[in-house]
């Protein structure tokens, strides 16, 4: 969808962090996506080789850990992991679902060389 | 090869964005303006139903109209502008979706003091939209009847963050295949309980329902 976008913020959070570590060089980054987000992890490592080059952040490496989806039903109250966000309860069959992760989109950490 | 160090940083990647649309929600506020996102995939017929709206609001209300557009076209903006309605038209450059920082520059062109009700016509897209938070106090869907009943199964994120969803075109339910048991399925099991207003923006089916809602969401909010 809009990876540049995404990336381009991936981008200013790491150099912001960087910048306030006093850091040379910016070596990995580490992502936490949930199965929700619609986040393509080849689209962002497309822009990110794009726009990294020229800052500290270039040949970083970008890891993507994915996040299973979790819900909570809410008729039985059970917790479980989904594949698809349409699939119902496992437990009672009902659809009225609250999700209760899979959604995370975040910089977890970043390694810098000083 | 120098020692690395390891910075935890956990920041969300839409917090940028979601900082600022905290600040547009808190002048909408400020200004007692109560907004509106209006998203819908590509000629569900936002336009149209944006223009009746103001008709059908505009003798209680103070109304605006913000319209998002991937290419810098005035078609939408022209239609507000004659009905002597205010309107900013905001040009994504491209971008598949508004967000909170084009808004906000937006925003500065329109005198919120003098405006009760904004409409935000976001760019068409059933993706994208659903990610950036704008600051609105309402986010509302137009889904449309020759789109298919087998778009909430398709985009689940959209359906989800919706506080209200509309569905556009009911006069042509008679000559397309959709199956409104199947549609209202899907938007049940992903936001349970969604207001939805069946509606034909064309023929003004339907619309007095969503008139009185909305009116009843303002006074409420006003309220507050």
């Amino acid at each position: 969808m809009h990876e540049l976008a995404v990336t381009e913020s991936v981008l200013d959070i790491a150099l912001r962090h960087a910048g306030q570590a006093n850091a040379s060089r910016v070596t990995d980054i580490y992502l936490v996506i949930g199965r929700f987000s619609s986040i393509v992890d080849d689209s962002v490592q497309f822009y990110w080789d794009m726009i990294a080059e020229n800052t500290i952040c270039q040949h970083a490496t970008l890891h993507f850990k994915r996040v299973p989806s979790r819900m909570k039903c809410l008729v039985c109250e059970k917790e479980f992991e989904v594949q698809q966000s349409l699939d119902p309860c496992p437990y009672c069959g009902s659809f009225h679902l609250n999700i209760i992760g899979g959604e995370e989109f975040y910089v977890e950490s970043i390694i810098v060389e000083k | 090869m120098s020692p690395t160090t390891r910075i935890p940083v956990v920041e969300k990647i839409f917090d940028a964005n979601d900082q600022v649309a905290q600040q547009n929600r808190s002048l909408f506020d400020l200004h007692h303006t109560f907004a509106i996102n209006v998203m819908a995939s590509p000629g569900a017929g936002k336009t149209t139903f944006i223009l009746k709206t103001l008709e059908g609001l505009s003798s209680k209300y103070r109304m605006a109209v913000i319209e998002g557009d991937t290419a810098p076209v005035t078609i939408d903006s022209d239609k507000v502008s004659a009905m002597g309605i205010p309107v900013v038209q905001i040009n994504t450059g491209g971008d598949c979706h508004l967000d909170a920082v084009m808004l906000h520059a937006g925003l500065q062109s329109l005198p919120l003091q003098d405006v009760d009700i904004v409409l935000i016509e976001n760019v068409g897209n059933l993706i994208c939209p659903a990610a950036f938070k704008l600051g609105s106090h309402l986010n509302l869907l137009i889904a449309s009847i020759p789109e298919g009943d087998d778009k909430p199964y398709k985009y689940p994120n959209m359906y989800r963050g919706l506080d209200v969803l509309v569905v556009n075109k009911m006069d042509l339910l008679p000559y397309v295949d959709f199956n409104m048991a199947y549609f209202q399925q899907g938007v049940e099991i992903l936001n349970p309980g969604l207001r939805t207003f069946p509606v034909s923006a064309k023929t003004g089916e339907g619309m007095q329902a969503w008139y009185n809602w909305l009116d009843e969401v303002v006074q409420k909010h006003r309220q507050k």
